[in-house]
């Protein structure tokens, strides 16, 4: 067991009646990782990190949190998720207050942190705007200012940019990592955009069709502060290259099996 | 015309008061044409004499204070009721199941049917006024303020839990939240149904209120008293929807972005 390991992924195991969608694995997570999680659609990743989050309930194994059990969702787990979840009724300011309120810090210390996380993100004139008033990509950055605000001991990101067209989701990409090289924050990213994956992450790790577990998982050496420019280096596009490969195999084994459980139904 | 495409508010006010026009100048053609006998049907200008006759000379305005005192009274004591056992319903499941199948059941039972009934338990008195409308809106509120409640997006559960919410916590700050808007909608609807309600109670065994004035009336063929009642019913409904509205867009300002 290596010390330094905050998060400790040990022979987690999900089933859903009679599929398994993921399969025995392990996973460790040290201080200040940004591990991205790639995969087909359907591997089980975002199962994966919702036990994480305690969202959901792993059938075997454990998860270990500075070496304590994960028994179900915290404030010490933030998380971003795919579609927009931010409190329709309150502000964009009191959405990131809400779990520092939760926790009943005095508001004015709670005005304060959340007003310094609005301008992190960029959002500093929005603050009492509603999140219908906002475009997806500004509720996105709302929603991570209202996870990083907590001030949590991991984020966890599901597909967080998924819904955004291309040019938001590269500068929220910017965005995130700037933070991230800023806070050294430790995070676990799930996405299946493979550039998001090698240009986020210090660690990728590919994760194989139904049953999930994981196949592959590679450093990514790339020097930080990382900026857009990084995407064309040979480095980038050697790693890029060789996880295309991985990914492409593993949605091509997924659709051989909904072939062959379909011929077989047949 | 072109489907679900808006109109301007303008002409949107301008339809909606032209069909009152429309319907008063079909009624006034068959009274004064002599179509239909003034014993059935009394003419727009009688009904407005005779209802000015009522609230200057006979007390009328009592009488609708009464009622709208036994609507509120009878509406706000199942509303009080109905919220915190709707929330509960709607947030914890073995309390949807203990209680949802006699809610259904329960909401099923005519409340006019329970008239006699109530008589002979509570007499012809105020009590028995309100139990009618309890009956009659408390059950429907309950189911519907259950399943609004029970809506709510489970993203929006989850990131709350993320962001470390108590289960208390859910419910106070997410659920109920959550689901203000919608059941402000339900009960502006159930106060609606109230109103009939109160009149049927008022029909049988009163001796005040606008459903009182109405059976009086019938036994003197006095229709334009009748129809000015009726029309004093729909002018409060009226009212009180369009406060309900009001209040809403006030209170709820997010609820009717993107709309």
């Amino acid at each position: 067991m290596n010390g330094n390991n905050i998060l400790q992924v040990r022979g987690v195991e999900r089933r859903f009646d009679t599929t398994l969608a993921l399969q025995a694995t392990d996973l460790d997570v040290a201080e200040n990782d940004f591990i991205t999680i790639l995969g087909p659609s359907g591997c089980g990743k975002s199962t994966l990190l919702r036990i994480v989050a305690g969202l959901d309930r792993q059938t075997a194994g454990e998860v270990l949190l500075d070496g304590r059990r994960i028994e179900g969702p915290g404030a010490d787990r933030g998380m971003v998720f795919q579609s927009y979840t931010l409190f329709p009724w309150l502000t964009v300011l009191d959405n990131v207050c809400f779990g520092l309120r939760e926790r009943g810090w005095p508001r004015a210390r709670q005005l304060e942190t959340a007003h310094g996380f609005l301008a992190k993100v960029g959002l500093k004139g929005f603050a009492n705007h509603y999140p219908k008033q906002l475009s997806g990509g500004m509720q996105q950055r709302t929603a991570l200012a209202r996870a990083l605000a907590n001030d949590p001991r991991m984020l966890l990101m599901d597909e967080p940019f998924g819904a955004l067209d291309h040019q938001t989701r590269e500068l929220m990409q910017e965005l995130l990592l700037g933070i991230w090289e800023a806070q050294a924050k430790t995070v676990l990213f799930v996405t299946h955009d493979i550039d998001e994956a090698v240009f986020m992450g210090n660690r990728v790790v590919v994760m194989s069709a139904r049953p999930g577990r994981i196949k592959l998982d590679r450093r990514v050496e790339l020097p930080h502060p990382r900026s857009y420019a990084v995407k064309t280096t040979p480095t980038f596009m050697a790693l890029k290259a060789e996880l295309t490969e991985a990914v492409r195999a593993e949605v091509l084994a997924a659709q051989a099996a909904t072939q062959a459980a379909s011929e077989a139904a047949a | 015309m072109k489907p679900l495409t808006p109109v301007a508010p303008g002409v949107r006010v301008a339809l909606g008061v032209s069909f009152f026009v429309l319907f008063v100048a079909v009624w006034a053609a068959a009274t004064f044409g002599g179509f239909v006998s003034k014993t059935f049907l009394a003419d727009p200008l009688t009904m407005v004499k005779s209802g000015h006759t009522l609230l200057t000379e006979m007390g009328f305005g009592w009488d609708i204070a009464w009622t709208v005192w036994r609507v509120l009274g009878g509406f706000l004591i199942a509303a009080a009721l109905a919220l915190p056992l709707g929330v509960l319903m709607g947030a914890y499941k073995p309390v949807e199941a203990f209680f949802e199948p006699f809610v259904s059941f329960a909401r099923y039972l005519p409340a006019s049917a329970f008239i006699p009934l109530l008589i002979l338990w509570a007499g012809i008195g105020e009590a028995q006024k309100l139990a009618v409308i309890f009956i009659g809106s408390f059950f429907q509120l309950v189911l519907m303020i259950a399943v609004t409640v029970g809506n709510t997006r489970r993203d929006l559960v989850e990131a709350a839990y993320t962001l470390g919410v108590s289960d208390r916590g859910l419910i106070r700050r997410v659920l109920i939240p959550g689901a203000a808007p919608e059941i402000a909608e339900t009960l502006r609807m159930v106060l609606g149904w109230a109103w009939t309600y109160v009149i049927v109670a008022e029909l049988i065994g009163a001796s005040t209120g606008i459903g009182h004035m109405i059976t009086d009336s019938q036994a003197l063929l006095a229709t334009d008293q009748i129809i000015f009642g009726i029309i004093v019913i729909g002018l409060i409904g009226l009212c009180s929807d369009l406060l309900f509205k009001w209040a809403n867009r006030r209170f709820f300002p997010w609820a009717q972005l993107g709309k």
